[in-house]
């Protein structure tokens, strides 16, 4: 496991938990945590605050007929407990789940870039990024807050180098210009809660074809 | 890697946020009346481990007994209908009973875990996709039984000092933090409030987590 140095920020685990993160932001998060047991062991504190939470509230009576249909199920072999899909090579469970298939189904963007779009809603989007060695993502700056997860290879940035299992967090203020490291292809899980604005002429008008 | 110790969550200084106090609901009315001791409230960490470990039955009912008003009523004040939220304890039961060999005390307490499992199954049916998880981290039966028995003991001391931390906070504070672990506040209000200290607790599962990886690795070598 290599060291990861950039982590999840606090609100953003204290979010997860609590089950008000969008989707997006959720499967950062998961995946991020899928490698990173210094911020798992943070996600269950938080969950066991939920837990004392939960152990102090005040109920609401259940139903008796919920009761019967627990107990009901406890040997009923056709119930089924929905699984998540394992990790398959780079990709965490979560991440295999959205992409629905155990690896990405890429488009080109151009110079040998390439994206794959997981989710959309109007709470935000998620999608992989490749990017070959040395090349840079477009200049871009964000009307929101992108998290970027890198799942293979690195890349480096004006705030600094991300490895795998490193997530970058970038708002508003962040105007940058992400270089794939030259070892290896850059994979990284990038989910904002905004639509990305490209600064250049030419990308802008590519933005509405490619959903960048 | 491992970090300092003390990630704090500490927010002295941080204001309380206007919106948590406006309409905040009391949950915690009976606390002082049935206040649960550090013993108490390890009993339903007992009965899980007895689920994991014997499928005792009478454990399972103690468990659905204490838990399914609280996970009611939490889904309901989350905004899920009565029926919904029914439907939602159920699935969460059947889920305990059906997972409780992934429990592991030594991380978890029961309440923990089951609080989990109740986010993950309402997200699914709210938004009708399947919640993305972390992986799961499993404790096989074998490498939990090497582990220090007084782990899980540890654990219930740190949730006791949490629990009264959480207590002397001034009212409305503690009900910004109920309300945010209830599933009240939004992602931004989330952002904006904070106010619980978790560094101790969060070390305490750290190591549970490398002595696990350290039994796995263990494992693998045997």
């Amino acid at each position: 496991m290599t060291e990861i140095t950039h982590h999840l920020p606090d609100w953003l685990v204290r979010s997860y938990a609590t089950g008000s993160l969008g989707h997006a932001f959720s499967l950062v998060v998961a995946a991020h945590v899928s490698q990173c047991d210094e911020c798992r062991a943070r996600l269950e504190a938080e969950e066991l605050a939920g837990g004392l939470v939960l152990d102090d509230l005040k109920g609401m009576a259940p139903s008796d007929d919920l009761r019967r249909r627990v107990f009901d199920g406890l040997d009923d072999d056709d119930v089924i407990v929905a699984e998540q899909p394992a990790r398959a090579g780079i990709y965490p469970g979560a991440v295999v789940e959205a992409m629905g298939a155990d690896s990405p189904r890429w488009r080109a963007l151009g110079g040998g870039i390439k994206q794959a779009i997981l989710s959309e809603d109007k709470e935000g989007s998620a999608r992989l990024l490749y990017i070959p060695p040395g090349m840079a993502v477009p200049d871009h700056t964000h009307g929101g807050l992108e998290l970027t997860l890198v799942l293979q290879g690195s890349f480096s940035d004006e705030t600094g180098r991300f490895g795998v299992g490193d997530v970058e967090v970038a708002n508003d203020d962040l105007d940058h210009t992400p270089i794939a490291g030259m070892e290896d292809v850059c994979i990284c899980l990038a989910a904002t809660d905004a639509p990305l604005k490209f600064k250049g002429l030419l990308p802008r008008l590519l933005q509405p074809i490619f959903r960048i | 890697m491992l970090r300092d110790a003390t990630i704090n969550f500490d927010t002295t200084g941080t204001p309380p946020i206007a919106a948590g106090q406006a309409f905040a609901g009391k949950i915690m009315d009976d606390r002082k009346s049935a206040k649960p001791t550090p013993e108490a409230a390890c009993e339903q960490t007992d009965w899980l481990v007895a689920v994991r470990d014997k499928r005792d039955k009478l454990a399972f009912a103690r468990l659905y007994d204490h838990f399914s008003p609280r996970l009611k009523g939490m889904l309901v004040r989350s905004g899920m209908t009565q029926a919904a939220a029914e439907d939602v304890v159920q699935d969460v039961m059947l889920t305990i009973w059906r997972k409780a060999h992934l429990y592991d005390e030594t991380r978890a307490r029961a309440s923990a875990w089951i609080y989990r499992i109740a986010r993950n199954r309402q997200i699914d049916v709210i938004r009708r996709r399947p919640r993305p998880v972390p992986d799961e981290l499993i404790a096989e039966a074998e490498t939990r039984e090497t582990r220090e028995a007084d782990a899980a003991i540890g654990l219930e001391q740190e949730a006791a000092q949490l629990r009264e931390a959480i207590e002397a906070l001034p009212e409305a504070q503690r009900e910004i933090i109920e309300r945010a672990y209830v599933g009240e506040l939004t992602q931004a209000e989330i952002r904006e409030a904070t106010g619980l200290a978790l560094g101790t607790i969060k070390s305490r599962i750290r190591l549970a987590l490398e002595k696990l990886r350290h039994e796995l690795r263990d494992l693998r070598e045997e």
